[in-house]
């Protein structure tokens, strides 16, 4: 978690977060895109961990996955992956994934192993608070490994105060009441939300994720958080690329300088 | 049997679910049991199932299939419920539930389509809007439900995701409540799903055992069977039918599973034998799932079976050993089936066609009392008989 640390420490504004999920486009990419991701200014990566049966994703990381799992993607392969992209990397890297995989793998083994692996944090949406405070709290403190809740439009404020506490690393603000790769942009509502999430005392950064696309939204994001997170809208651009460092290029790009 | 106040039922239930859900699923959890127990929903829930639904469903002595196995059958007949089966128990009480709950909009997910009928309607019933996700390839091999949810004021929106059938529609189903907070009440079809669904559903299919006690009186001069067959996809109407025997320990129950072209063929949906433990659909239970955690698409001539989950209640009957489990292939629920069409006159759904063929495989003695839960009819399964008549 000392990467994640670092790159708040360093940076507590503007924090450019890209999902990506593992094994697409085809199944070896993930170090290619990492770095390529890194080398363009992208501070931390989030890397999904494909799943048959998603309930947050939208249908784009839907196909992601589909296809991911298709090209042969297994989360033992993920872990290779991610020890090659550390050996020559220092970004902080995220994995999300859906708790059944964890179960399946063995949750101390999985947990471990990504501290083994050098992943940093992990965001597991659909993993009760209760399962982590009894089971796991410990063990992630062992580790130094991150753990993210995620925090939506109608999370209560005491709920608020509890996954704060239990968040180590950073919190995702949810954008909106809505599955991942939501078009819509910020909306006024959506502002109102950020403005009632920015006058929280919040022990951790924020990182804004869902519906977040492109600089516009970015932007808006970055004023009511320490960053943002893009998922949906980098898949897209990743969909039929030919050129992987060119595609990033631009889309890194075209997401951190505005727009002529 | 009431699950933890996390919802367990032993290791298995709980409420798996992304943030977005939180809320509401607390708000359920936090006003299901003030809001059942209380007086007026019991007069309304009780009416509607009296007057509506056409309960209590007969339970009938079934004296040549009695014969015929050397045991004394008795059919509780969920099949003459109206829509047919016994779905409509759950859909009256979460349809009074949502309305207390100031729930303007309905969605349900279906399989083959028996769910989505008994939701549509009590939509129409109350007036309120409903969208039933279904898998696009159910639609094309359900058409005549499909029709009839259209009629009955329904909207079918096809999941288009994944394999396209009963697990895809229910993904569906949940992603379109997380992006419904407010004002939208998910009627979930089953004994799935995250906590409390599995113990509000069983709680509206209970009726079906609580008739169960004072029919037996009647018939036989004790309120205890010794034995209920029961079918299990997710496992609703095999709650119900347990569900005031589950203390008496000398009831035996008996689930019985889809096995579909055979256990071994890779073409099954036999959950707890096929099946370890995981999470499906915001629930921690028994699913048919690969080594890395990817969920295999069980296969069934049944669309109600077709699941590759089970109720977290079951999980735990199984893995304690409280309930037997056999499991039925095509061929003998067909039969099954076939069967109780020519000695009974009573044509079964495919799914109640399952339990109907534990009768061949389990051991009962001359003067034992097996209640077998006829689920539902089989107008909906007249082609898929047809096209295999021997």
């Amino acid at each position: 978690m000392k990467r994640l640390k670092k790159i708040f420490n360093q940076k507590p504004k503007n924090i450019l977060n890209i999902y990506f999920t593992a094994g697409y486009p085809n199944r070896d990419d993930l170090v290619e895109i990492g770095l390529a991701l890194e080398k363009n200014g992208v501070d931390i990566l989030e890397i999904g961990i494909p799943y048959s049966d998603p309930l947050a994703d939208g249908p784009t990381i839907q196909a992601s996955s589909q296809q991911a799992l298709k090209n042969g993607m297994n989360v033992r392969l993920l872990f290779t992956q991610v020890a090659e992209l550390r050996k020559q990397s220092e970004i902080p890297i995220i994995l999300m994934g859906n708790f059944n995989q964890v179960m399946q793998y063995g949750e101390n083994q999985f947990f471990r192993k990504c501290a083994e692996v050098g992943v940093d944090g992990v965001i597991l949406p659909d993993m009760p608070t209760y399962v982590y405070e009894e089971q796991f709290k410990e063990l992630f403190e062992e580790l130094d490994l991150g753990i993210t809740f995620l925090v939506a439009p109608q999370t209560e404020p005491e709920r608020l105060k509890k996954m704060d506490e239990l968040t180590r690393g950073f919190v995702y603000v949810v954008s909106s009441a809505a599955i991942t790769g939501g078009t819509g942009g910020v909306s006024d509502s959506q502002e109102a939300y950020f403005k009632r999430i920015t006058g929280y005392d919040w022990h951790h950064p924020t990182l804004i994720g869902f519906g977040i696309k492109d600089h516009q939204s970015f932007a808006k994001a970055c004023a009511y958080a320490n960053g943002a997170i893009i998922g949906s809208a980098f898949i897209r651009a990743l969909e039929g690329s030919t050129n992987l460092g060119q595609t990033i290029n631009e889309f890194v790009g075209s997401i951190k300088k505005e727009k002529k | 049997m009431k699950p933890n106040k996390n919802g367990y039922y032993g290791k298995f239930g709980g409420a798996y679910i992304p943030e977005m859900l939180y809320p509401n699923v607390k708000n359920l959890n936090e006003n299901y049991l003030k809001i059942i127990n209380s007086d007026s929903f019991q007069k309304d829930f009780k009416s509607l199932l009296k007057d509506y639904v056409g309960r209590p469903s007969p339970l009938y002595f079934a004296e040549r299939l009695s014969k015929k196995y050397d045991t004394q059958v008795y059919l509780k007949r969920e099949d003459l419920n109206h829509t047919g089966a016994h779905k409509i128990n759950n859909t009256i009480g979460q349809i009074l539930l949502a309305q207390e709950l100031g729930k303007k909009r309905i969605i349900a997910e279906t399989g083959a389509g028996q769910h989505g009928v008994a939701t549509a309607t009590v939509c129409a019933l109350m007036g309120l809007e409903c969208i039933v996700y279904m898998g696009e390839v159910d639609i094309e091999r359900q058409a005549p439900n499909v029709a009839r949810m259209k009629m009955l004021g329904a909207e079918v929106r096809p999941a288009k995701s994944g394999s396209r059938t009963l697990k895809d529609a229910t993904n569906e189903a949940i992603r379109d409540w997380i992006a419904h907070p407010i004002d939208t009440h998910y009627i979930i079809g089953s004994v799935v799903g995250p906590h409390p669904y599995p113990d509000m559903v069983a709680l509206f299919q209970s009726v079906i055992s609580e008739e169960m006690k004072w029919q037996l009186q009647e018939h036989v001069g004790r309120e205890n069977p010794d034995a209920i067959i029961a079918c299990v996809g997710g496992g609703s109407n095999a709650a119900g039918a347990f569900y005031h025997y589950l203390e008496d320990e000398k009831v035996r129950l008996i689930a019985v599973e889809a096995a579909g072209l055979g256990i071994d063929s890779g073409e099954s949906a036999a959950t707890s034998v096929l099946g370890s433990e995981g999470v499906i659909h915001g629930s921690r239970t028994l699913l048919m799932q690969t080594d890395d955690g990817q969920i295999i698409e069980p296969y069934s001539i049944s669309a109600g079976l077709d699941y590759p989950g089970i109720g977290p209640l079951h999980a735990h009957l199984i893995k304690t050993e409280r309930a037997e489990v056999f499991s039925a292939t095509d061929q003998e629920a067909l039969q099954a089936g076939y069967l109780l069409s020519k000695i009974e006159g009573i044509i079964p759904a495919l799914e109640s066609a399952h339990a109907l063929a534990a009768l061949e495989m389990a051991k009962f003695r001359k003067d034992d009392v097996v209640v077998v839960n006829l689920s539902g009819r089989g107008d909906k399964d007249l082609a898929t008989y047809i096209a295999h008549l021997p």
